[in-house]
């Protein structure tokens, strides 16, 4: 055969599983939920059409777009908080920690909570901040409160809390690995150049480092305002998102047209967010040799 | 003298700034594992409230797991699903992240951004989408169903982590291997495979792992049987008792017991080599 057919070949046959996949199970599933968009819910199911009054609906009903603003903004509060969490974690762990053995056994002890189940720890912090839950023992033990507060539990403060505690993690694993790879010699030479270390911070590992941060945050923002476990557990009326809107849709609404349309809309909004993020990680690439 | 003092304020900002990092460090460690030590503390709690006081020590809890039919069948479903969708994120992730690495093809671009999507797009979405289709299709729910979806979502874990590994492979092996005269296939068994060794097993443990922890997609896939996550779910919905805490914490251990191990398995291997 010749080489430049058997190459061909060779380049087919290794595509086709996972072409075939993906155009299985994610283009069709994709391109159905489009379609469905623009359907019309008709009882007791929905009826083919193509017509924009789903996304009407979104943008002028209040009850939805509220939804949306207020998922966008709690996911933003999210991805901050596990910013200032971690960051200083990940830097600490990388310039502070001499020993390598030490940084391993830290760095693993941040990976390990994700093993215990996520419906755990998000339901214990329920019952930490619950009523007759820790910190309102503690509280009331010390002296501080005469009596439980409501304040703790059900409100977008314990849905911020629950989701940073979730994430910091996944923050911290690119900004420790964008951390480590800066050259020491860079910091050195800073610092030979008699530039005080928040200077060097400043001037020079805070915007090496921010392809990972950048990577952190977009993870951190995009799956934390689609979330929907968080808000059943410890959200409240306040904490209701735009994962709970989308699976009320398809399940007492029975409104599929409408849950498709928010979905599409998520999709569209995660897609962006993600190839915005991707640019400013590759402008933010400086040529290290 | 100004040098002097210079470096005097240098040294306490110094001091500052490392204490600052130790305690924000130590700070966050024990913030996460606050929850973890009240679910492990609660699970020998001699009392069905998840609350203070601590009535006293009992194993009563974990005994009340080895009756529990349901949470076995649970923990037992989500080992199959976990195990066949690995094993399908695998076949699938590996084919695809040779073809990002070494071919190039036409919709080259759209396809790595659809490999990459069910990473950070929320779970709902992909499991909304194939719920569609699958019912579009007239396809029941099931354990099948669901392992479907895991692999859909998990795929690019393991087509990343190989991808980044092939392109930091030396070529020059597989063409040192070419050059004496082994066939593609060989070079491929005997060359290419053994050096992303680390890669395929680190992403299958990966893809296991979150597979057996995984809600938002096995929310809309599952048919009548339950994985692990969804009979927690349904607990919580129901009323929770501390068997759950038992489960939490025999999880964990079994988690800790599987990386000390796979770290030292790690370090053996590097030292052979």
């Amino acid at each position: 055969m010749k080489h430049s057919t058997r190459r061909t070949f060779e380049k087919y046959g290794v595509l086709s599983a996972p072409l075939v996949w993906t155009f299985i199970f994610l283009f069709v599933p994709y391109i159905l939920l489009f379609t469905y968009s623009f359907y019309i819910k008709q009882f007791p199911t929905f009826t083919p059409a193509f017509q924009f009054g789903n996304y009407a609906q979104i943008i002028a009903d209040s009850q939805y777009y509220q939804v949306i603003f207020r998922s966008a903004w709690i996911a933003g509060c999210v991805a901050l908080s596990a910013l200032f969490l971690a960051y200083p974690f990940a830097y600490f762990l990388v310039f502070k920690v001499r020993s390598a053995r030490v940084r391993m056994i830290l760095y693993m002890a941040v990976i390990v909570p994700l093993w215990v189940s996520y419906l755990l720890r998000a339901y214990t912090w329920k019952t930490i901040l619950g009523n007759e839950g820790i910190l309102n023992s503690f509280l009331v033990w010390a002296g501080i409160f005469a009596e439980p507060s409501d304040l703790f539990l059900y409100n977008k403060f314990s849905m911020i809390l629950t989701l940073t505690y979730i994430f910091i993690p996944f923050t911290v694993m690119p900004i420790y690995t964008a951390l480590e790879k800066i050259p020491r010699n860079l910091t050195e030479a800073s610092h030979d150049l008699g530039v005080g270390p928040l200077q060097t911070f400043w001037n020079v590992i805070l915007p090496l480092s921010m392809p990972g941060v950048i990577a952190g945050m977009t993870f951190t923002f995009c799956l934390a305002s689609g979330d929907f476990v968080a808000p059943m557990l410890v959200g409240g009326p306040d904490g209701f998102m735009i994962a709970n809107l989308m699976t009320s849709q398809f399940g007492a609404a029975m409104n599929w047209p409408l849950g498709s349309a928010l979905a599409m809309i998520m999709l569209v909004v995660v897609l962006t967010i993600i190839s915005l993020s991707d640019k400013f990680q590759r402008a933010g690439r400086v040529e290290l040799g | 003298m100004e040098i002097g003092r210079a470096s005097v304020l240098e040294s306490i900002s110094h001091r500052f700034g490392n204490g600052f990092l130790l305690t924000a460090s130590m700070s966050v460690l024990a913030f996460l594992y606050l929850p973890i030590a009240v679910l492990i503390i609660f699970s020998f709690n001699d009392s069905r409230i998840l609350s203070l006081p601590f009535r006293g020590f009992t194993w009563k809890w974990y005994e009340a797991l080895l009756n529990n039919a349901d949470l076995q069948t649970a923990i037992w479903n989500s080992f199959y699903v976990g195990i066949c969708a690995t094993f399908l994120t695998l076949l699938i992730g590996i084919p695809a992240a040779f073809a990002l690495d070494r071919f190039n093809f036409p919709g080259k671009t759209m396809f790595r951004r659809f490999v990459l999507l069910p990473l950070a797009l929320p779970g709902v979405i992909t499991g909304i989408s194939m719920m569609n289709m699958f019912r579009a299709m007239g396809i029941q729910l099931s354990l099948e169903t669901v392992i479907l979806g895991h692999a859909t979502a998990l795929v690019s874990v393991v087509a990343t982590q190989v991808f980044a590994r092939l392109q930091r492979l030396n070529r020059s092996f597989e063409e040192a291997s070419a050059d004496l005269g082994a066939r593609p296939w060989q070079t491929f068994c005997y060359v290419t495979i053994p050096n992303i060794r680390s890669a395929i097993i680190g992403s299958a443990l990966i893809s296991f792992t979150l597979s057996f922890d995984e809600i938002p997609v096995t929310f809309f896939l599952t048919g009548r049987d339950n994985t692990l996550p969804m009979y927690i779910w349904s607990t919580l919905r129901r009323g929770i008792t501390p068997e759950i805490n038992a489960v939490g914490t025999i999880i964990l251990v079994v988690s800790l017991v599987l990386i000390v191990l796979s770290v030292w398995l790690i370090q053996h291997d590097d030292q052979k080599r």
